[in-house]
């Protein structure tokens, strides 16, 4: 190494980004969804729905005491989590056809992280102005302003920060009482901290992380790779219709030179801190200001829009070679995203049959196999199963237990007279049942005989049996 | 992907002569390269962020507080103790203090209740039968096995069937497992003798073949007729007296009964033979004074509850 400047630098500090305020069509389209998703999430604790006496009437729900999902009219019990599995592959399946379609349009307008630090960035603009201001404030050393604008808008974030990990909380609760017991310091610890945590995230990832939080944190990035191709739309430059660049002359456009005239527009808007007149890059998040930054400059000079644009790979080869770009619908209904959309379709359906196929009564058998089955005094053979019945409707019902197709074995329940129980509504109950058979038939001479025992509701349509095995004196 | 390099027309500028606004901002291209190369694809040779660094450093000085609160370094007869004076065994001490107070509660109800009113109480049964199984599986299991179905065969009686030697009522067990079988620590405790009528010549040797072949018939199983005919009248003046005429059993002395399916030596010729031969002395401990009252009542409700109570 000859000089202190050719020693390669191990470690470098982050370039600090002030993305200029722009308008345009994305920004447009950026501020809707920011106000949808913002309101969903903010919101949808808060909306009440009636199920009755006893029942949390919140109408989303995730009541992890008592082992329960709500989701307005439906709810979710605990063996029935596959709803929940099939709704989490449906979302990433979801995922991979948008990124197949459309690139990383999550990154751009959906993902919580770009969503905090876009409302973060205007919180910054509001109180400290727009891109050169904050250049100016940032550079200028601490005085009396730097203190008062830096130390509002770290209240503001912090503010916004408490408020995104106090709602998060209100899905775990009763959100009204929750609330109050949060202000009258009787809520249970874990809310504190879940709302310390989240406040901590949200203030340091939307206000300092911001774009490292993609660039070196998120795995998501690194697993769309693999859903785009040449098809997909990227944001990209027309560097054949750009370059080369240069300033205007006198106003005017030198002839000799590209459509670029380097005004840095699309540079000074971007969140994520790059050119993208260097070609797609990993930092993009494809959010789409640069084009509504660019558009802008050349309506300005009266050139066409689009010198930054939605592009796919094999329309940049197309257009080089002088071709025009293939239409959009056709990049993005091709075999990968139909094969995509079949499959979450597919999923969905499936889901939504089950959901109405399903009984709101639920019967699970172990057998006891210690030991696996009991001599009685006059010869009978006796099994015993721990049945756990679930009453999922609202109200307290009988259960009338039975075995099938087989008359000989008699079913007897331990605690209780005859062959009914009664399940408390919205829960489940265990029982210990005997199946005993006499010591001449087949079932109590052999090792294991398959059986299925029914639980039904007397008076409903509502029945369910499972199989289990019957376990005889082996002779 | 499509290769940007053959398809540029040669006219166009090629990224590397563009000149860049900011000469601070390094191109991509000038970054090093580390020199390792798979499959042709090479890998930057990037600095780290900074606030990575930062991390590294926070972790090391978490550590070094980590090392001042918590036990940490090994010593030679225990390891340094930390500002905290944390201390496992200690949390486990209060844990068990805890739930001994909270259960507290709950056994006090249960020497409140009489023994066989515990059932009619669903929340104290509950807890009755939840608190004796964990006592049965530190105390009776060894014997009569986790299950409870004892040990086939060999004196160890299964309590999850319907045949009892001393009673299966709840104050039957519940006096069972206070006192203990044939033990001498308790004067209260349950006692009988069955002579043995082999050993010390009470019966000669054909009158037994006869009495186990009438045993036999008893139960159903089978058996010689003429020795068992014969048998009948020396177990009328032998046996009866204990098991009852038809064999039924006497919980008083503890008699099994013998004229039905379970057999707690085994139900054979030759088991039968050598329990009338030699007879047979089942023990058990008792508790009264290894567990605490309210203990004694949870267990016997979990016996009582296990398939065969009375
Ligand atoms: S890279 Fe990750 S954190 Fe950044 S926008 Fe995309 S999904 Fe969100
Ligand atoms: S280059 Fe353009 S699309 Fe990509 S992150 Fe920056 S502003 Fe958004």
């Amino acid at each position: 190494m000859s000089s202190q400047d050719d020693s390669p630098q191990l470690y470098a500090a982050r370039e600090p980004i002030f993305p200029r305020r722009v308008k345009g069509n994305f920004r447009t389209l950026k501020w809707w969804l920011m106000g949808v998703l913002l309101g969903i999430y903010y919101i949808t604790p808060w909306i009440r729905w009636d199920r009755g006496p006893a029942m949390p009437d919140q109408a989303v729900l995730v009541d992890i005491a008592n082992r329960r999902f709500f989701f307005f009219m439906i709810e979710i019990w605990p063996h029935e989590f596959y709803f929940v599995a099939g709704l989490l592959i449906m979302a990433g399946i979801g995922l991979f056809l948008f990124t197949s379609a459309f690139g990383r349009v999550w990154c751009g307008y959906a993902c919580p992280q770009t969503v905090w630090t876009d409302l973060f960035i205007l919180v910054e603009r509001w109180i400290e102005g727009d891109r050169n201001a904050r250049v100016r404030l940032h550079r200028q050393t601490w005085n009396g302003e730097k203190v008062r604008k830096y130390g509002t808008k770290w209240l503001v974030w912090l503010l916004i920060a408490v408020g995104t990990g106090g709602a998060w909380i209100f899905y775990f609760a009763d959100a009204p009482t929750l609330l109050r017991d949060l202000f009258t310091l009787n809520a249970h610890p874990a809310a504190y901290i879940t709302v310390g945590i989240l406040t901590a995230t949200t203030f340091f990832f939307g206000g300092f992380f911001r774009e490292q939080i993609c660039i070196y944190a998120c795995p998501w990035p690194r697993i769309q790779a693999a859903m785009v191709d040449e098809d997909t739309l990227t944001v990209g430059y027309r560097d054949w219709r750009g370059e080369p660049r240069g300033k205007l002359k006198k106003g005017q456009l030198d002839p000799a030179q590209g459509d670029c005239i380097d005004c840095m527009a699309c540079v000074n808007v971007c969140p994520m801190g790059i050119d993208i007149r260097d070609g797609q890059q990993m930092e993009c998040i494809t959010c789409g200001l640069c084009i509504d930054a660019c558009d802008e400059v050349m309506d300005r000079i009266g050139k066409p829009r689009g010198l930054i644009d939605y592009l796919a790979l094999s329309d940049e080869v197309r257009e080089r070679q002088g071709a025009p770009a293939i239409p959009v619908w056709k990049h993005v209904f091709r075999p990968r995203t139909m094969v995509y959309t079949v499959l979450w379709a597919g999923i969905g359906i499936g889901l939504i049959v089950a959901l109405f196929l399903r009984t709101d009564i639920d019967m699970s058998i172990s057998p006891v196999r210690n030991p696996t089955y009991v001599v009685l005094s006059d010869g009978t053979i006796r099994n015993a199963y721990d049945i756990r019945l679930r009453n999922m409707s609202n109200e307290p019902r009988p259960f009338f237990l039975s075995v099938a197709d087989a008359p000989s074995i008699r079913l007897t329940i331990e605690g209780e007279a005859g062959q009914l129980v009664t399940v408390p509504a919205d829960e489940q109950a265990s029982f210990r049942v005997y199946l005993t058979a006499p010591p001449g038939i087949e079932a109590s001479r052999s090792a294991s005989t398959p059986v299925r025992l029914w639980a039904s509701v007397p008076g409903e349509t509502a029945r369910i049996y499972g199989e289990t095995v019957f376990n005889g004196r082996e002779q | 992907m499509v290769d940007q390099e053959d398809k540029t027309p040669e006219n166009k500028v090629t990224p590397a002569s563009r000149q860049y606004p900011d000469p601070k901002r390094k191109l991509r291209q000038e970054v090093a390269k580390t020199g390792h190369s798979w499959d042709g694809i090479e890998e930057y040779d990037n600095p780290m962020p900074r606030w990575w660094l930062w991390t590294f450093y926070i972790t090391i000085a978490w550590a070094v507080i980590y090392w001042l609160f918590y036990p940490a370094w090994p010593l030679v007869t225990r390891a340094t103790q930390g500002i905290l004076g944390y201390d496992s065994r200690a949390a486990v001490v209060s844990d068990i203090e805890r739930f001994n107070t909270e259960n507290q509660v709950w056994f006090d109800r249960l020497l409140a209740t009489d023994v066989d009113a515990i059932s009619d109480d669903p929340e104290l049964q509950r807890f009755a039968v939840n608190a004796g199984g964990s006592v049965f599986r530190a105390q009776c299991s060894q014997c009569h096995g986790t299950g409870g179905a004892g040990v086939q065969a060999s004196g160890f009686p299964n309590l999850l069937d319907d045949d009892w030697l001393w009673g299966g009522t709840m104050d039957d067990i519940h006096e069972t497992v206070r006192y203990g079988i044939r033990n001498e620590d308790y004067p209260d405790a349950r006692w009988s003798q069955m002579p043995a009528f082999g050993s010390d010549g009470l019966l000669d040797e054909g009158e037994i073949d006869q009495v186990v072949h009438y045993v036999l018939q008893m139960s159903n199983q089978g058996h010689d007729a003429e020795l068992a005919t014969a048998g009948e009248e020396v177990f009328l003046n032998n046996c009866a007296s204990c098991h009852g005429e038809s064999g039924e059993g006497d919980y008083f002395v503890g008699a099994p009964a013998l004229n039905n399916q379970v057999w707690l030596y085994g139900g054979s010729f030759e088991a039968i033979r050598h329990s009338v031969y030699y007879s047979r002395f089942g023990v058990m401990p008792g508790f009264a004074d290894r567990l605490r009252d309210a203990e004694i009542r949870a267990v016997a409700a979990y016996v009582h509850q296990l398939g065969g109570g009375e």
